[in-house]
């Protein structure tokens, strides 16, 4: 298994130059001259001379494999470049960021499991009874919503029309609940779908039938058999959506103000910053990348049977 | 691939497509239906709340909402209907490719989709976007930067699949060439799960689209687009909440048909997967 793993490990290297590289072609290709977005963030009006140093200072004149050789190598030994707006460095900016992130997405995660694991199992217990249709719609209809909608209309409900959570997220814990609440929503209507699904699967296979033959308790049946064999299944489901939970966590921390990653990365846009957004780009696609790798590991140690990771 | 008879089909699945037809005509003829110009601004009638004039209410500018809304159902169903439909040729095509070449170009090709899948969704249409600057067509870039990848890995499964079959091998006996093989014989028969991914897609598409301009990375203020009114619309949520709340909940409506699409395409051409 061990030489699975470290196969898998080399196949992951070639991926992690690719991201960086396609990441780094599109700041290249990026309209507009890093020295006029530098200058004109400061205010300056522009000497030809001053150019031409500055051009030369940031490598700007090398050809193009050089620029991303150079920035390659900083960027494994930590140097993320500095941004063009305040010349900030950017490893900075993101670890002040990522605090902020990492407690929301957090937070959503522990409340969709905490959701949707009991509702799954008990629907996939209950097929086809009322509560198994009505919730099942629900999660329909929620799957139907952006996540931006369902952030409007919490934000107006519990802020604009009940008034009990203030308007402007602050970095407290209330200005968390709201935009936790909101991913939650939208990861809870695809889990308990399918956290259902394969409870359904898990129960229809024949051993469960020889447990309940041999007079097992549906309970221990359920813990000890059925819940054993999904929490693979349900890995698998948490590192895959870690992806979709970054792209939710940009959009809920612009609706809320919330000072994460997303928030930092999509100021960065607006302002032409692109060290900032290229150095956030690569560094959440590393992690999607490292999450998934990690997830496949824990799988095989989990079910012994999967041989091919 | 079993071939379904129009009369077989259950009549939900006809309520739906009408329903879709109908609502595909709506947008084409947008334009005439609307029943104010959707620019035409009035400062005398600013964020005015639904009445008999103005049965959405007026934003911000004084515009009518429900124009608004009618016309910018052109941009979110066309420019997702176009996103799906260059997504699927693209995929399907480098995915034929690799999974019929197979060696050397195949594992390049696949490294090439590896990369892409690498990103996580939004995120490399953020960049893209972000990059590249907003606007229409660059957030279909984006969008397409993302979505291709699916159909590519998918076509390729299949086609691994059905390539051994006999019949494959009595067409190259019988002295087809290469594309005939792969656009003849093999397309028509990885048709099926194609389909069905694209039309599940097709929601996916519009949320996307709306979700870049919601951000600021898609389509331009002043065109009417629901995105772009949603994102408007946030902005006065406190004094004048049916702005951006009616456009959410067509859009929301629109999105549930897409998909209710979807999930019947799947059952009719694809019965064992249905939960």
């Amino acid at each position: 298994m061990n030489s699975k793993i470290k196969k898998r490990l080399w196949q992951f290297i070639p991926v992690v130059l690719g991201v960086t590289f396609l990441a780094f072609s599109l700041m290249y290709m990026a309209p507009g001259d890093p020295i006029d977005i530098r200058l004109s963030a400061g205010g300056v009006v522009a000497d030809p001379a001053i150019i031409k140093q500055m051009r030369d200072e940031m490598g700007l004149n090398d050809p193009f494999i050089i620029q991303y050789l150079r920035w390659l190598s900083n960027f494994f030994t930590g140097d993320l470049g500095y941004s063009y707006i305040n010349d900030q460095a950017v490893l900075d900016k993101i670890l002040d960021a990522l605090p902020y992130t990492l407690k929301l997405a957090g937070l959503s995660m522990v409340l969709t499991l905490v959701i949707s694991i009991p509702v799954g199992i008990l629907l996939a217990a209950f097929k086809n009874s009322k509560i198994d249709y009505s919730i099942r719609g629900v999660t329909f209809i929620a799957n139907s919503v952006p996540s931006f909608i369902i952030g409007i209309v919490l934000m107006y409900i519990f802020a604009f029309k009940l008034g009990v959570i203030p308007v402007l997220a602050t970095s407290k814990f209330m200005g968390m609940i709201l935009p936790s609440v909101t991913l939650a929503i939208v990861m809870c209507s695809r889990y308990i779908r399918q956290i259902r699904a394969a409870t359904l699967d898990e129960f229809s296979k024949d051993y469960i039938v020889g447990l309940r033959a041999r007079g097992i308790s549906e309970q221990v049946i359920l813990y000890k058999n059925v819940l054993k064999s999904i929490s693979g299944f349900i890995i698998t489901l948490i590192a895959l959506s870690i992806g979709s939970l970054m792209g939710g966590t940009v959009i809920v921390e612009t609706i809320f103000n919330w000072p994460g990653i997303g928030h930092l990365v999509m100021q960065a846009i607006e302002h032409r910053d692109f060290p900032v957004v290229l150095a956030v780009v690569v560094w959440m696609s590393i992690t999607f990348l490292m999450v998934n790798l990690l997830a496949d590991i824990a799988q095989t140690r989990l079910n012994p049977k999967i041989k091919d990771i | 691939m079993t071939t379904i008879k129009w009369k077989d089909l259950p009549s939900s699945f006809l309520v739906t497509v009408g329903l879709l037809l109908f609502l595909i005509l709506l947008s084409l003829c947008s334009n005439w239906l609307a029943p104010y110009d959707p620019y035409a601004t009035n400062p005398l009638l600013t964020t005015a709340p639904p009445s008999a004039e103005h049965w959405f209410g007026t934003d911000i500018h004084g515009r009518d909402v429900l124009s608004r809304i009618i016309v910018g159902s052109k941009t979110s169903i066309f420019a997702s209907f176009a996103l799906i439909v260059l997504a699927t040729t693209i995929g399907t095509c480098i995915g034929l490719i690799g999974g019929y070449c197979g060696g050397r170009i195949d594992a390049w090709l696949m490294r090439v989709t590896d990369v892409f899948l690498a990103f996580p969704d939004l995120i490399l249409a953020i960049a893209v976007a972000g990059f590249l600057g907003g606007g229409l067509i660059n957030s279909m870039i984006a969008l397409l930067a993302t979505t291709w990848t699916q159909y590519a890995r998918l076509a390729r499964s299949a086609v691994m699949a059905v390539k051994t079959e006999p019949y494959i091998y009595a067409a190259r006996i019988s002295g087809c060439t290469q594309s005939q093989i792969i656009f003849k014989h093999i397309l028509p028969n990885i048709f099926g799960p194609i389909l069905i991914t694209a039309t599940l897609h097709i929601s996916k598409m519009m949320m996307g689209l709306a979700g870049l301009s919601f951000l600021g990375l898609g389509v331009k203020v002043p065109e009417a687009e629901w995105g772009t009114m949603i994102s408007d619309g946030f902005q006065c949520l406190q004094i004048a909440p049916w702005v951006a709340l009616l456009p959410s909940l067509v859009m929301v409506m629109v999105m549930m048909l897409f998909n209710l699409f979807g999930d019947q395409v799947r059952d009719l051409l694809d019965p064992k997967s249905k939960l």
